[in-house]
């Protein structure tokens, strides 16, 4: 799928050559950029090459990498390690995998460069163990590279030496936090900790560490070969090159993309995304996951880009993007995610623990059909507080999808809690089932299919669903050929 | 009061006397039963002795026990097929840690189960294009099939339901996994069939 709209640069690999073969990598020029930094250029260079690039990380919070490279090499110590977060935690986004599993080489060339630039010698991939293709091509790489000397001692002759273990995560969504990974990589639960020192300073087993996403590691070989100026002139004044973003949901062409940044949510939806299917109305698209928020039609023409997301209650995350279309209840959407974190916590700090439970139940409410208007101020006044209180990323981010939601759909949230009617028609316990009398022909096929026979009709004459027993399945409306069952 | 704190974390070896053996299968249902209602562990004595015996000779291959508790109890899962008490208590003596701090981890992260899955385990993604396919009613669908709920296993020890997180297949949602075999763009009608496959 190429088109003009996109721009490969951490997936350009991906899907052209054999992830299985290390030449087929060497063809396309992989090792070149480990090459070159080794033979001329100086670990200072390369990490000079990278501030000036402007690369920001790909996994959520956009730290320049090159400033996270150049803090690690500043401190003195026998040991250094590189570690590529490959916990691709975030429900809605698989691009990570994609890198993994389609160009493993070019990430394993990253993390020797970044070895290479911050001075350790030591590089550990945490992997979820829900990815076996990855974990098992990863292991193919490493072994080839090591055979080739391209990894391991000496490599390609040079004083330099690398080498690369796996680590597995084991399906916790904190350990995308680059400490909680630490921790859970020390073999403990990953819990993440107070910051300074920083990871930089003090992080696996005390040592100097970075922390890089695939996504951010899987462009750095493409930035050495063809320079920070060539990087800096794709994207946005504050965010530089591309962002892949996954698009799923109600979206017709789903799947990876790669766009440069300052993209416009149209030009994502519309003309790479192909649109909404079935013809129905585009609502709202959710980008970041559970730490970010909804973006609306007032959004379509904004440029994607760190900033610009953040500016909206979202934020990039590591670039999922759910389409939603009219039959989605954003109310719903906000429970969602919240029953997500409030899964997720890992209960170290009260604001996340709690917050998230308390979130969760007053929306639970409000689906239910009763909520308050004082439960609206509520949502509102919690989010902020636990956006000020909470320790890690998880729980700072994860009130945004309710103020973001209610930024932009307040009048849903309104009819739910006033009207008592979810717009949408999600929240079953909002809705009533009923028969309109001039369609209903008697044929009575929903009276059959109802699991708790609360419909009643004689053939031929109109049928009447029973309200108090109905228990809001929709499957009679389902299976009416006449259009003769309405929601509402 | 410090001698009933003592002994709770005392780790007992896996070779003590029937009665001991007895009583601590009594505690372990409890203590490992995550759900109310019925617990099917299987009585201890089923755990083969060569799979522990696997499990001690591939903590000897490790560079280092510390740091490698995640590791060894991925190892353990594998072959064992879950972790209950009694696994937990022998990584914990192979591992020189305490059991508590095996039960933290082991609790902590959601890959890990306390309770054996059903022969075809079934997982449904609850990832967000998963939920926003439907995947719900996929759930709702099983569980009514079933008769049993999330992460139960059927009486006949047949299935079992869990929900995951995100598989990471996100462009063929909702996506239904039965072991290994994966069901892509699963409609809550086609869930009959889907059992039928393994019936």
């Amino acid at each position: 799928m190429v088109d003009k709209n996109q721009l490969r640069i951490a997936t350009r690999n991906t899907g052209f050559i054999d992830p299985e073969s290390v030449e087929s990598y060497i063809a396309v020029g992989g090792y070149q950029a480990l090459g070159k930094c080794l033979a001329e250029m100086k670990p200072a260079d390369v990490i000079d090459l990278m501030k000036n690039s402007g690369l920001r990380g790909r996994g959520g919070a956009g730290f320049p990498t090159g400033v996270k490279w150049g803090f690690a090499a500043k401190y003195a110590s026998d040991t250094k390690y590189v570690v590529c977060n490959a916990d691709e935690g975030d429900p809605g986004a698989f691009m990570d995998r994609a890198v993994l599993e389609g160009d493993p080489h070019n990430v394993l060339e990253a993390m020797a460069i970044g070895g290479y630039a911050i001075g350790g010698n030591k590089g550990t991939i945490y992997i979820r163990a829900e990815y076996p293709l990855a974990i098992a091509r990863l292991k193919l790489a490493i072994q080839q590279a090591k055979d080739m000397g391209l990894l391991g001692d000496n490599i390609m002759g040079t004083d330099f030496s690398f080498d690369i273990e796996l680590k597995y995560g084991a399906g916790a969504f904190v350990c995308g936090e680059e400490t909680a990974l630490i921790a859970s990589m020390e073999g403990n639960r990953g819990e993440p900790y107070t910051k300074p020192p920083f990871p930089a300073e003090a992080g696996y087993w005390d040592k100097p560490t970075i922390v890089n996403n695939v996504e951010t590691l899987a462009n750095i070989p493409a930035i050495i070969m063809k320079g920070a100026d060539w990087f800096s002139g794709i994207g946005t004044e504050t965010s530089k090159g591309t962002k892949v973003f996954c698009i799923c949901g109600k979206i017709n062409n789903v799947g990876l993309i790669e766009v440069p940044m300052g993209t416009s949510l149209k030009t994502v939806i519309y003309d790479v995304g192909g649109g909404i299917p079935g013809g129905k109305e585009f609502k709202a698209v959710q980008t970041g996951g559970p730490s970010g928020g909804a973006l609306t039609y007032k959004d379509l023409d904004a440029p994607i880009d760190y900033e610009n997301l953040v500016a909206r209650q979202s934020m990039m995350g590591s670039g999922g993007m759910i389409v939603m279309d009219e039959d989605d209840c954003m109310v719903s959407v906000a429970k969602f995610f919240l029953d997500f974190t409030m899964d997720e916590t890992c209960g170290k700090c009260t604001p996340c623990r709690i917050g998230s439970k308390r979130l969760y139940e007053l929306l639970d409410k409000i689906t239910i059909g009763q909520g308050t208007e004082a439960d609206l101020d509520k949502l509102r006044s919690l989010s902020d507080n636990i956006k000020d209180t909470a320790l890690c990323g998880l729980g700072q981010t994860m009130p945004n999808p309710v103020l973001s939601t209610m930024r932009v759909f307040e009048d849903e949230y309104r009819a739910h809690v006033i009207d008592k009617k979810c717009p949408a028609g999600v929240c079953a316990d909002l809705l009533e089932f009923t028969v309109v009398d001039e369609k209903c022909v008697g044929c009575t096929l929903c009276a059959r299919v109802c699991p708790v026979n609360c419909i009643s009709g004689k053939p031929k004459e109109v049928h009447v669903i029973d309200q108090a027993a109905c228990i809001k399945c929709g499957a009679c409306l389902d299976k009416c050929k006449f259009d003769a069952i309405i929601k509402q | 009061m410090l001698n009933k704190i003592l002994s709770f974390f005392r780790k007992p070896k896996p070779n003590s006397d029937l009665a001991n053996q007895k009583e601590r299968k009594n505690s372990m249902q409890t203590s490992t039963c995550q759900k109310t209602g019925e617990c099917r562990i299987p009585d201890r004595a089923t755990l083969p002795a060569t799979l522990y015996q696997q499990l001690a000779e591939f903590v000897t291959t490790l560079p280092t026990k510390e740091g490698h508790l995640v590791t060894v109890l991925h190892k353990a899962q594998s072959l064992f097929g879950y972790l209950p008490r009694e696994v937990q208590e022998f990584v914990a003596d192979q591992m020189d840690e305490s059991l508590a701090k095996v039960y933290g981890v082991v609790s902590f992260y959601t890959f890990f189960t306390m309770i054996p899955k059903g022969k075809h385990p079934i997982s449904v993604c609850m990832g967000t294009a998963c939920f926003v396919k439907g995947a719900d009613k996929v759930v709702h669908s099983l569980k009514q099939q079933l008769g049993v709920e999330i992460s139960e296993v059927t009486k006949d020890g047949k299935f079992s339901i869990d929900c995951l997180r995100c598989v990471g297949a996100c462009a063929l949602a909702p996506v239904v996994l039965v072991g290994e075999k994966v069901y892509a763009n699963v409609t809550a009608d086609q869930v009959k069939d889907i059992i039928s496959d393994f019936a």
